[in-house]
């Protein structure tokens, strides 16, 4: 196990070191963008006076590496800085927004990823029968829809139509548990309409593609049944690959979800990005970017982990 | 031996179809066979004959991409060929087992080997787990597996080769079948660990009186385990008979060409005299894959128009050798030369010409050639390379270099490597070697993967080459019947040091050192009695792994 402990170790340091790099690529890309950021802020109240003292005011003057090291100083402790717009500060303003989305992740992760992995091994075991095809074709079709469309499906028909579920995931703190994932549900049921093909999909390949292994074979000709071939022999050897897209999924979920927090008004940091972005709000679009960076980075942390967990042969020593 | 002895299985006009180019092709035509309990018979002959087609069909199992056609497969009174698929999964693994060729792949590596030995049993509720792990230990030590009692909680990873092969024949036991399918169980092994396997098998059938059928290509094996031997050829039966007469009188011709494969032996060469210098030095070499060091102090000479083999188990460093000859491996210590003058050690630092020099042919011809380019365009390539040729010039260059390797050039030069056989890829593999126009020639393990007809022909033909360019070779092998018939010089290897070498006739002449002594005699010969008395002579418990240590 020291050599598991090892690998997460290295990889860890190398996680550190890309996340360093992208806060370069972040900022600089901020810096890039063209105009006077304090103009922008200003926007109609620009008068030069007011602009020269805001560039004092954020520090603007200074060369673009010290205010880099400024920023990247405190964000190293979780202080990003003060927001231009409502100047609070950013990791307040971000903090229960993250914890929003992550929990709207979770909640469809947590439906997801079960559903995909079992819906993959049972379309390999039934690989090119009718039940196969079905669910690929819907399968694709939920990939292949664009978020905001599905997501207005649902609300038509599980909301406006049927009032099984309400239709805006407005969330206030004095809610129980219950009554939370109530209101999610929506949001949810999108995401994992989105992300549930890719999963399943990777799933029955990646077994698929060891039903010709000769311990696959040994296995039929020991007399066992073809689910128990499926799920006690392919699987186990198929989880590098399938931890890989669950992970590459739940970055998505966490990263990736502004339109449906928009369709579903939905608190999370998407919107909160998006918001940032209009409004030139850049320590905020900083944050936000480098957020989900570090999640990326762990997720596929994670995997790694998993995959060598999974391996006996990178488990067990010789 | 009375005729009417328990009957347990009986095929009869058995057809198989195989499922290629969209359309169902009969593989196996008809064959008959009967087993009696407690007999073994032994399946003969070369890839392609449908051996391990007809082995599995003895489970009334078809691979995918097969079926039976017709006939009748009947097993203790059962037809399985009308049985329902839920019935004939109950008597695989319990009443027919199957013994695996590779037992390395044969594992799932996912599982811990006793978990593996217990599943039949378990499901089938022919034992309790507890029961069937205690008796999965006493089937090791039965099997001679060093540490029985806890050898079956490792992973296939973490056992040697050998060890794997017995500790699936354990398994294949492990409801006490009436009948196993060995299907060339020790090919993928060393001799030394070969034999320790085959006595282990042997033990074990005799033992529970289990009836075995037992697929081969090697026929001093099959004489060691066998009652009868059935010959196969392309899906046909060829001759059967009881092993003693099969060996001392075939009567097919087919039959005789098998037998006499092994006899193609050219006249052994003499180094030059005088002051000759030798095509390839190695020069006291070591060598090493990170911290492990894997060659010590190695020295051998190649002399122009002779045959070096260089000998001994996989993990001797013989490929290694190799390695460091052609620069893909800097040795870190001692030196290469090349008609006396040192090589670079690093294949980047050396020049056109000395690479020109060297050229590899390689175990799998399967691997080795790009599947997606033209046969002339795969010898066409290194001849444009390090000749310069161009256009007609190379053309010519390629019919050429397609004669010498005895392939018709206008039938050959726009196919795909996919579309020839194996020993036709083979040729190709030598072919592209050639095209360099090299002096030295490194052959790692060329005719391993070859039926033995075949490899009789690659061998041949390696031989007319030498002697019409006057190539040196280093021929790598791990088979002593190879050695015997084209080496001049041979080098025993064995972790990673020379333990002896000399001229072929020497090596085969007593007094060897231990390990070559070792080798020799751990190669099957065609005498049924071979194994009894290798048994007799070196012990039971001093037999392949124990005695090489």
């Amino acid at each position: 196990m020291g050599d598991v402990v090892n690998i997460v170790l290295k990889r860890l340091g190398l996680g550190l070191v890309t996340l360093f790099v992208i806060s370069v690529i972040i900022f600089g890309a901020v810096e890039m963008l063209p105009g006077d950021i304090a103009q922008a802020v200003l926007g109609q109240g620009a008068t030069e006076e007011n602009v020269a003292a805001l560039r004092e005011q954020l520090g603007l003057n200074d060369p673009a590496p010290v205010r880099y090291f400024d920023w990247l100083a405190g964000a190293v402790v979780g202080d990003f800085g003060v927001s231009l717009v409502s100047q609070t500060s950013v990791s307040e303003a971000i903090a229960p927004r993250f914890l929003n989305t992550l929990f709207l992740a979770g909640y469809a992760a947590v439906i997801a990823v079960p559903i995909a992995i079992l819906l993959g091994v049972i379309v390999a075991l039934l690989r090119n029968t009718l039940f196969d095809r079905v669910a690929n074709v819907l399968t694709l079709t939920s990939i292949s829809s664009p978020e905001f469309f599905l997501g207005y499906i649902l609300i038509l028909y599980l909301s406006v139509k049927t009032g099984a579920f309400p239709a805006i995931a407005k969330l206030s703190t004095d809610m129980t548990f219950l009554e939370l994932l109530d209101r999610t549900f929506l949001p949810a049921l999108t995401m994992v309409l989105v992300v549930v093909a890719h999963m399943m999909r990777m799933t029955r390949a990646a077994i698929i593609s060891l039903l010709a292994s000769p311990y696959i074979e040994m296995a039929r000709v020991k007399g066992m049944p073809a689910w128990k071939v499926i799920v006690k022999h392919a699987l186990p050897n198929a989880w590098a690959p399938i931890i890989n897209v669950v992970a590459l999924n739940l970055a998505y979920l966490i990263t990736g979800v502004v339109l449906v927090e928009v369709v579903f008004v939905y608190p999370g940091i998407g919107q909160l990005l998006v918001d940032a972005v209009t409004k030139r709000d850049f320590p905020v679009v900083q944050a936000c970017c480098l957020i989900f960076a570090a999640t990326f980075i762990l997720l596929n942390l994670a995997a790694d982990v998993g995959a060598i967990l999974t391996n006996p042969r990178l488990r067990y020593k010789k | 031996m009375e005729s009417k002895r328990d009957v347990l299985l009986e095929i009869r006009d058995l057809k198989i179809e195989g499922y290629s180019d969209e359309k169902w092709i009969e593989i196996v035509h008809g064959i008959d066979l009967t087993l009696h309990r407690g007999e073994v018979m032994g399946l003969i002959g070369e890839s392609g004959a449908g051996k391990s087609t007809i082995g599995l069909a003895a489970m009334g199992y078809a691979r995918d991409g097969c079926r039976i056609a017709s006939g009748s497969v009947e097993f203790d009174g059962m037809e399985l060929t009308t049985t329902p698929e839920s019935d004939r999964r109950a008597l695989r693994g319990s009443r027919i087992a199957y013994v695996a060729q590779s037992a390395a792949a044969s594992f799932n590596p996912a599982h811990r080997l006793i978990d593996q030995h217990t599943e039949t049993p378990v499901h089938y509720n022919i034992r309790k787990r507890q029961d069937s792990q205690e008796d999965a230990m006493e089937l090791y030590e039965k099997l001679r597996l060093p540490n029985p009692r806890e050898i079956g909680f490792r992973y296939p990873h973490q056992v040697s080769g050998g060890q794997l092969q017995r500790a699936m024949t354990a398994m294949a036991m492990a409801c006490r079948p009436d009948l196993i399918i060995f299907d060339e169980p020790t090919t993928a092994l060393d001799v030394t660990t070969q034999i320790e396997v085959l006595l282990a098998i042997r033990d074990i059938v005799e033992q529970y009186n289990t009836a075995a059928i037992y697929i081969t290509h090697d026929l001093a094996v099959v004489a060691q385990m066998a009652d009868t031997i059935k010959v196969l050829l392309k899906g046909d039966e060829v001759e059967e008979s009881d092993t003693r007469s099969m060996l001392d009188n075939p009567q097919e011709e087919y039959t005789k060409s098998l037998w006499a494969v092994r006899s193609f032996q050219r006249d052994q060469k003499q180094r030059p005299t005088g002051d000759a210098v030798p095509v390839v030095s190695v020069e006291n070499i070591d060598a090493s894959y990170g911290p492990v060091k894997v060659l010590e102090d190695v020295s051998f000479d190649i002399y122009a128009g002779m045959t070096v083999a260089v000998v001994g188990e996989s993990g001797s460093g013989k490929s290694t050798t190799a390695r460091c000859i052609t620069g893909l491996l800097p040795p870190t210590k001692g030196r290469i030369l090349f008609n006396g003058e040192e090589l670079p050690a690093d294949y980047r630092k050396r020049s056109k010409d000395q690479l020109r020099q060297a050229q590899m042919i390689y175990q799998m011809a399967d691997t080795a050639l790009n599947p997606k380019v033209l046969i002339s365009e795969i010898i066409g390539r290194p001849a444009a390379f390090y000749g310069g040729l161009k256009g007609g010039a190379l053309k010519s260059r390629v019919d050429e270099l397609l004669d010498l390797i005895e392939l018709e050039p206008s039938k050959y030069y726009n196919r795909y490597p996919p579309e020839l056989s194996g020993g036709q890829k083979q040729r190709i593999g030598i072919a592209r070697a050639l095209a360099a126009d090299p002096t030295f020639i490194i052959c790692d393990e060329v005719t391993s993967a070859l039926d033995q007809l075949v490899a009789e022909g690659i061998l041949k033909l390696l031989d007319r080459l030498q002697k019409e360019l006057n190539l040196a070779y280093m021929f790598i092998t791990h088979d002593l019947a190879t050695v015997r018939s084209i080496a001049d010089e041979v080098v025993v290897m064995k972790q990673g040091k020379v333990v002896e070498q000399g001229p072929k006739n020497e090596m085969f002449t007593p007094p060897h050192h231990p390990y070559t002594d070792l080798l020799l005699s751990s190669v099957p010969e065609m005498d049924p009695d071979w194994l009894t008395t290798v048994v007799e002579e070196r012990g039971v418990d001093n037999i392949g792994e124990a005695a090489n240590t």
